[in-house]
């Protein structure tokens, strides 16, 4: 007794209810009016509404950068108001990289791989002038902007930018999560 | 020679609850204390006068753009954040900058474009939160910098016929 033998070649359809003709017509008239479905994008507006409020982020502090980050977790911005507190010093449960420091060409490598541990969807948040452009340090050993590694979402100004404008960069990767939208490409 | 310490703790110690009631206690305290929290989107940071925040082009009471394009601000820019193209006018100023950019994702906000400038046409505002998706949204030119530095009055006259 083999399994070929078993098994039928051809479909039987015992995988989920058959629909009648009409539901059938009416389930794939509404498919064709919205691309994935009213429960599926009600369902995605859910998910990102949990998500947004719950971005777990990476701290990638190379340079003073970080302490502005670090003031942004403390007491008084208290970055925990928008669900970001958990600071999260491991990448594999991290959703928002924030690279806060001038990135070297040596450093580069490590970041890329950072980048790649952490699980999708992943957001990526460029602090600061060093991050975002190479700022001030215009040598053979920066990178200028880390966009030439890997994706990024929201760039920064400053150097190094005050908490606030950590705070409003957190939001604008709010409002990006909840529009769906990624620099992440596939 | 190794120094033994006693380390047993006391009856009170190991009830656990002391302890505790003295933390508690502090916390209390600092509910009546002055707060030190801001509640940032609604809330905003009193900065102090001199406070150095996004580099601004203004314009004198008269709508006219201070700015002469000399270049020095170009020059003494540590990151090399400000790039300008000089026009040529016919009057007495002579020259105006056609375009003036400030990549913000260059800029340090160290004030030196405010120090070096002759003619006072470049000043740091007070606006400190500047993020986009993109680095080309973040290259401010001259119109926008104009929005964002406003008027200020015209204390040098260049532009007065002697």
């Amino acid at each position: 007794m083999s399994p070929k033998t078993e098994t039928p070649a051809q479909s039987t359809g015992i995988i989920g209810p058959r629909l009648s003709p009409e539901s059938e017509r009416k389930v794939q008239d509404a498919l064709k009016a919205s691309d994935e479905g009213i429960f599926l994008t009600r369902l995605n507006d859910v998910v990102a509404w949990a998500r947004k409020n719950s971005l777990w982020p990476m701290p990638l502090g190379t340079a003073c950068c970080a302490i502005e980050l670090m003031a942004t977790a403390g007491p008084r911005y208290d970055i925990a108001r928008f669900g970001a507190e958990r600071l999260s010093f491991s990448p594999r449960q991290a959703d928002l990289m924030i690279v806060a420091g001038t990135i070297t060409k040596k450093m580069a490598p490590a970041l890329r791989m950072i980048y790649d541990q952490m699980p999708e969807p992943k957001w990526v948040i460029a602090m600061g002038a060093c991050a975002s452009s190479g700022g001030m340090f215009r040598s053979y050993s920066t990178v200028q902007g880390i966009d030439q590694i890997v994706p990024v979402d929201v760039y920064i100004s400053g150097c190094p930018p005050r908490p606030e404008a950590l705070l409003y960069g957190l939001l604008l990767i709010q409002e990006k999560l909840q529009r769906g939208e990624s620099a992440r490409k596939g | 020679m190794a120094i033994v310490v006693d380390r047993r703790i006391g009856f009170l110690d190991r009830l656990y609850l002391p302890g505790i009631l003295r933390g508690m206690w502090i916390t209390l305290k600092h509910l009546f204390r002055r707060k030190v929290t801001l509640r940032y989107p609604e809330q905003r940071w009193k900065f102090p006068e001199g406070f150095r925040g996004v580099p601004a082009l203004v314009k004198d009471q008269e709508g006219r753009t201070k700015c002469v394009a000399c270049y020095l601000c170009q020059f003494v820019c540590p990151p090399k954040a400000i790039t300008i193209k000089a026009g040529e006018m016919t009057n007495k100023v002579e020259k105006y900058p056609e375009e003036f950019d400030i990549n913000m994702l260059r800029c340090i906000y160290c004030g030196l474009c405010e120090e070096v400038c002759p003619e006072q046409a470049i000043f740091l505002s007070k606006d400190y939160e500047v993020a986009g998706s993109t680095r080309t949204e973040l290259i401010f030119d001259k119109e926008r910098l104009l929005a964002i530095g406003g008027v200020r009055e015209d204390v040098i006259m260049k532009w007065a016929e002697k």
